[in-house]
Order: C-alpha cells, then structure tokens, then sequence
C-alpha cells in the first residue's frame, strides 16, 4: 500500500501538470544524453545483474556511471529539491523507460533507489531523508538489505535478530543472509526484533552502518559460480535511534512497503531494471532463432519452436500493457491488482524465455562463459541460472500467490 | 502514429462502460435464458433447443444507442471508436449475453472499412447484423468461403455463421472469377439451417442460397482486403468478450473458493486452490492489457493494429482455455452440474476460444510478422 500511498504523494505534489511538449522535450533530451554519454565497456564484462557486482574495478566504473546519470536528472527526476532531487514532476518515468531502452549499463545502487529511497519517502523523518537521499541517487552510500535470515526466508516474519535498547542507541546480534552487494555497501536495511513475544508487532526497521565494529561480510557462491550475495554476521553492533525508521515495533509494517517497492510498484526515483528489458530480450531471442541451424534448417522454421518463442513474444507485450495499464485508473481493477503481479509474471516470463533459448541453442547450450565455441559468450545458460534469483528472492513465486490471492481476491490467509 | 497512454480510454468511455456493467447486473440475461433450456439438456433425447432471443433486451440495447457506437456521424451514428466497442463488448461477456450486438459491431467495423454508407445508415435504422465468412472447414482465411457470385446473385453455403437467427441481414463473402467480394443478403431471403451447438448463449448455422439476390458492398477482388483492414476490430471484439466471460470466471470461483469448505476450512486457504485462482488472474489481466492496446492500437495506430490485434486474440484463446478448465475444477461436482452457470461460461469460452482463429494460428500469423 505504501508504494501506492507515495505515488498519490508524488501526484499531490504536483504544483501543476507538464504538457505533452515538456515530456516529449525532456524524453528527447534523454535519448540525446544517453546516446552522448554511453560509457565504453569494461575490460572484464559486466556480470548480467547488479546483484552479482563485486569487483572493486566494476563498482567504481558503475558508481562513476550512476553519479553521471544522476547529474544529468535522469536519476530522482521527481524527487524534491531538499532531498537531492531535481523536482521535476512526470518525468521520472519518462527518464526510467530511455534508460531502459538505451541499453546502458544498470545502476548499482539499485537497492537504494528501488527500496530504501521509497520507504524513506513515505517513513523517513526529515533528517533521514536529507541525510540518506542524496548519496544514494549519486552511488555515493551503496545500499543492501539485511531481511532474509538462515531460518527467516519466505516466512519473513520468524526472524530472530535482536535489537535491544541501550540508552539512546540500540544493539544488535545476529546473521542475514542472502545479502546482495553486502560485501560492497555502505548502509543496509535492517529488520530485527524488539520483542520476541509479538511476531508481528515485535520488529523494527533500522539504518544500519555497515562500516560498523561487529558486522561481518562472507560472499556466497551460486550455482552459476558468480559471487555477489553473502551472509552478514551482527555481533554487538551499536544503532543510534535516529536510525529508526518509523515506530519501535512498526518494522513488519515498513518493510512490506519496502517489499512492494521492490516488487516494482514504484519505480519513483529512479530505473532499477538491467540493462536488458524483456522486450530486447525476446528479438534478441528470435534472431538467435533465425541464425541458429539445426539438422541443416534454422530453428525458426520449426514451428513448435516459433509458436513457443511467439507465446512469449505476446506474453512480454502483455507485461508491458499491463504496466500502462496500471496507470488508468479505469482500468486497471484497483491499485495493487497488477501492480502486485509484476514480479511473479516479469521473473517467471524471464526465466521460460531463457529456458526458451536454452532449447534454441540445443547442444550448444552446454558451452559456458569462457568458451572460445559458447554463442553469446554463454550468456543464455548463465541468464538462465540467474533467472532463479527473480523467482526465489524478494518472496518467492509461491509467496506472491499467496499475497496475490489473499490481497486482491480477498482469499484466506495462509500462515 | 503513436497510441495515447490511456488507450484513449476517456472518462465518457469509462462511463459506458460502468452503465453496461450496470445495465446487465439489472437485466440477468441468463436467468431469463434458463426456463428456455429446460428439456432441452439430454444431446440425445431432449428436445431440439430454439433459439431465444430476447427481443426487449436488444430493444433496450438500442434505445441505449450501443448498436451505433460506431457508425459515422454522418450516416446516424455517434462516431466514437473501438475502444468504447470494446469496452461494451466486455461486459457482454461478462453477462454472456446472447445478444446481436457483437455481430452488429463487428459489421459496422467492415462496412466501415469498405466505406459502405448506405448500409451503415440501416445500423443506425434498427438493423442487425452479422459476418458469414467462413467455409466448411471452418478456416479463417476470407478466400476460403464456399459462396460463389454471379453478379450480385449468390449460390452456395456459408458457414459457421454467429446469431444466425437473430441477425436481419449478413455480409457474406463470396467468389468469383474476379476474386472475393462482399455482398450484403436478407436474412428473409435465405434458407437458414441451425446448427446444434456447445455454447447455450449463441446461436450457429448456415445461410444456404441458392441464386439468392445480394447488395454489393466490396467489389470481386477487394473483398479480403477489406475484411483485412477490419480484421483487427473483429479480433478485438471478440477477445474482450473472451476477458469479461473469463473475469467472471475468476470472480466466482475465487467467491467459491471462501465458501466451499473441506478439512474444517474454506478451501481458498489451501495453496493448490489459491495459487490456481491467482494463475487465472494473471491470465485475464494479460489479455485484458492486450485487448485495450489492441482497440487503441485500431482507432490511433493502424499501421500497429493487426500486430496488436493478434496477440490480443493469441492471449484470449488461451485464456478462455485456461479460465474455463480451472473454473470447472475448482468448483469441484457442483460446477460440472447444468444448474451452475460455471459451464454456461465454460461453453461460451470454448466457442469463442476457436472463432475467428485459435492461439496458435494467430501465433503463426504473428510470425509472419516478426
């Protein structure tokens, strides 16, 4: 709901409404500036998502990247002037669609413009939004978010790190899990219980510093053998209360609107999406079609292949539809309806589309990043190891179902 | 050309469409329908179903001015365009309502392409009408009709023809050695013969003549380009019935699911039911995306509108497949009854998944075009 509450919030604001010209003005300007201003590539490629930057070549050239894109308005387009934004009104989409389509490279700090500016926005005191905003559009301060716990996963709500006040500070012990760019952040999100006797009510919702005595990174590895994600160990780790967000014990409450923003309700302060939009990748998923032979013929003139291929196609368009959609009131079936389907359809298209070109590729597909023969230099079997991140993370596929039917369809709840 | 951001979906096509959701919430089409079924449901001893029709609500739907969405201005009409179509043709849907009114809107969309005024003017008089496009083997390609044209005098069969006996008059596409042209015909000038069909909300049949007098509306020749250029309309249209019949669907197996209960609960609490209800979610809403950009694509971008219009129809046949399967199971015994609606809609869905075309051969038509 938060992430709708923010929209009406950036819509009141509005002191008047831009005409068509200013927004064909200012999408000109963007597709001029991003077209200028493309940076080269980088010597090592780029891994496919932000979530797997960890080397220290790679942050910098994005940080560099992200505090151009800032500069250059296209980046807290809409967000007021006090809190480092350029206050524009209307234009934030406009800049987050040119980003996308442009192909540049994704913004690292995708965390902080996805989750925590938003939640600061609708939760964050004064100070806070003053503080924090600024150095996450400019990739100054690298967020991450410390939600997921060994035996708090999809069910969210049992996690067990403690926060226990201290005079004027709070202190923390535990361990996070799942944290992508933990071992590169400066703040992280954090949720730790207060009260172990009120599940619901029992957790509050932190501004943790990560340069902090008492946290400790360890990355991870996945099953694609990139890094990226890490457990975080919180021993003692000292909180002043001025990095409280919101009420003691109104954490569960903050971080479901952290979640929804996440789930791409608000991309009101930035483009979050990798550089690929789905849209790309599907023609690039048809060329490969038409360039790929088999038993002497191209792919595409198989036509269970093509069928397969063109479901996805329509499925894609749909996607998109959808999120035009949401804007028309009229239309779209109630504020969350398709806002909430964004993740689970936008991962699980992802994830059958690369599946899709694994079955294109055929034998070829076994040949992997590294490969003098592999086609893409292995990117369709990575980008399909990858797509698991989608469907699992930020709620799982199943988790979305259930919020799915319980918040729109008004099904009982399971707990 | 590009689309506007709202569909062009305007606050007086918004209004239309709350009235017609309002206008069958009233009329319930289908319990007046229902005492007109009874004896009818044995396919093997009951008897012969006659269609019914019910003349007052279409009475009404005139009066409401709907049939003339379309129509020009200029011949009687009031001249808006697909997209409050559209909108209307939803919430038929939803009711499924047995109504003239789609084949009518259809109509208008080909008259309109052919720049027929004189004919469009007998919309706006009060008449119905409906396509006769299709041959016996049920293709979509318009050169596949049986009828064969001399002059403006037809011979021959058409097919698979919807409202067959609501509709006052039909465009028939017929051949000749000049190609395929489009020919108006009476409905009281043809031998009519009914089909006996799946779907309880429909009426089916073929328009049998024999040197049977027509009008000509597009000469022998353009007659496929034509209904090429109101091909999208007609997809369209019948597409966003596809998603009011499928909301409908979802909404009364997701109210089912909080009322059924089994082991001590509703059975909307356990995952294998929710998951599914939320899964013909997704499904409508896709399709539903793709019908308004679709009928927004049709009055804004027309270059764009048979693209849009395929996938529209793409997504809605698997939406009627998918919505209506998982309707019927989720309902368990009761919606596998005659006395739950749940099939009257499962029917529905499944004439309509495969008119004018199925997933898969509009998927291959969309190849085409990539």
């Amino acid at each position: 709901m938060a992430a709708y509450r923010l929209k009406l919030l950036l819509v009141e604001n509005m002191s008047e409404q831009t005409t068509q010209t200013e927004r064909d003005e200012f999408r000109e300007y963007c597709q001029r500036w991003l077209n200028e201003n493309r940076p080269p590539p980088t010597n090592v490629p780029l891994p496919q998502n932000a979530y797997e930057v960890t080397y220290h070549e790679h942050r910098a050239y994005l940080c560099d990247w992200q505090a151009k894109c800032y500069e250059a308005q296209l980046i807290g387009t809409d967000v007021a002037k006090e809190y480092g934004g350029h206050g524009h009104t209307e234009f934030q989409a406009i800049a987050s669609a040119e980003v996308r389509k442009a192909r540049v490279p994704y913004f690292i700090n995708w965390i902080g413009l996805g989750m925590t500016a938003p939640t600061l926005l609708v939760h964050g005191t004064e100070e806070q939004k003053k503080r924090f905003l600024p150095p996450i559009f400019s990739a100054e301060e690298i967020w991450c978010q410390g939600f997921s716990e060994p035996g708090a996963g999809s069910d969210l709500v049992s996690l067990q790190t403690s926060a226990v006040k201290d005079g004027d500070s709070w202190i923390i012990n535990g361990n996070k899990v799942w944290t992508s760019l933990g071992a590169i952040s400066s703040w992280m999100l954090l949720l730790a219980r207060n009260d172990k006797d009120d599940k619901y009510n029992g957790i509050t919702y932190f501004l943790a510093d990560m340069a902090h005595a008492g946290v400790t990174v360890r990355p991870i590895h996945k099953m694609t053998g990139e890094s990226g994600f890490n457990e975080v160990f919180l021993e003692d780790v000292v909180i002043p209360d001025r990095h409280r967000v919101d009420e003691v014990g109104a954490g569960w409450k903050v971080a479901m609107s952290t979640l929804t923003s996440e789930r791409g309700a608000a991309a009101g302060v930035g483009a979050v999406a990798s550089s690929d939009s789905p849209l790309t990748a599907i023609l690039q998923l048809i060329e490969l079609a038409k360039t790929t032979k088999r038993n002497g013929v191209p792919v595409w003139d198989d036509p269970v292949a093509r069928d397969r291929i063109v479901n996805l196609y329509v499925r894609i368009e749909a996607t998109m539809q959808n999120a035009r959609r949401t804007r028309v009131k009229a239309l779209n079936g109630g504020s969350m309806r398709l806002p909430l389907q964004g993740k689970v359809v936008g991962s699980e298209i992802g994830q059958a589309l690369n599946e899709l070109a694994l079955s294109v590729l055929g034998l070829k597909s076994s040949l992997y990043v590294g490969d003098e023969h592999a086609i893409d230099d292995g990117k369709w079997a990575l980008g399909y190891m990858n797509t698991y991140t989608g469907t699992i993370s930020g709620g799982s596929s199943e988790i979305q179902r259930n919020i799915l039917g319980e918040r729109v369809l008004g099904l009982p709840k399971t707990k | 050309m590009t689309q506007p951001r709202d569909f062009g979906f305007d606050e007086e096509t918004g209004m239309l469409k709350d009235a017609a959701q309002r206008f069958f919430e009233e009329k319930r089409p289908l319990e007046k329908m229902r005492p007109h079924l009874a004896g009818t449901e044995d396919p093997y001893h009951g008897s012969a179903r006659t269609v019914w029709f019910d003349q007052e609500n279409w009475r009404e739907i005139q009066a409401l001015g709907w049939h003339l969405l379309a129509v020009p201005e200029a011949v009687g009409g009031i001249g808006m365009g697909l997209v409050p179509a559209t909108a209307i043709q939803e919430e038929i849907g939803r009711a499924a309502c047995p109504t003239p009114l789609t084949g009518t809107l259809q109509s208008t969309f080909v008259l309109r392409a052919a720049e027929a005024n004189t004919l469009l003017t007998r919309i706006a008089e009060g008449a119905s009408m409906a396509l006769a496009i299709h041959g016996e083997d049920g293709s979509l390609e318009p050169g596949s009709t049986d009828v064969t044209a001399n002059g403006t005098r037809l011979s021959g069969t058409s097919w698979y023809v919807q409202d067959i006996q609501k509709a006052d008059m039909f465009i028939v596409s017929a051949r000749s050695k000049q190609g395929v042209g489009l020919y108006m015909v009476e409905a009281t000038n043809c031998d009519l013969e009914q089909d006996k069909i799946v779907d309880l909300t429909r009426d089916q049949g073929r328009i049998v003549m024999n040197d049977v007098q027509a009008e000509l509306i597009t000469e022998p020749g353009k007659g496929e380009e034509v209904l090429a250029s109101a091909l999208p309309a007609i997809l369209t249209l019948l597409a966003a019935d596809i998603v009011g019949a499928a909301e409908w669907q979802l909404q009364a197996t997701a109210d089912y699911a909080k009322v059924r209960s089994q082991f001590d609960r509703p059975i909307g609490f356990f995952q294998a039911v929710k998951h599914p209800i939320v899964n013909m979610m997704i499904s409508v809403d896709e399709t539903r995306s793709l019908v308004y950009n679709s009928a927004s694509a049709f009055d804004h971008d027309p270059e764009d509108a048979l693209r849009c219009a395929l996938m529209a129809k793409a997504s809605a046949s698997e939406t009627a497949s998918f919505c209506s399967n998982r309707s019927t199971q989720l309902h368990g015994g009761i919606g596998f009854t005659w006395e739950s609606d749940v099939q009257i809609y499962h029917k529905r869905q499944m004439h309509s998944q495969f008119l004018y075309g199925d997933a898969s051969w509009h998927r291959s038509k969309l190849a085409e075009l990539l």
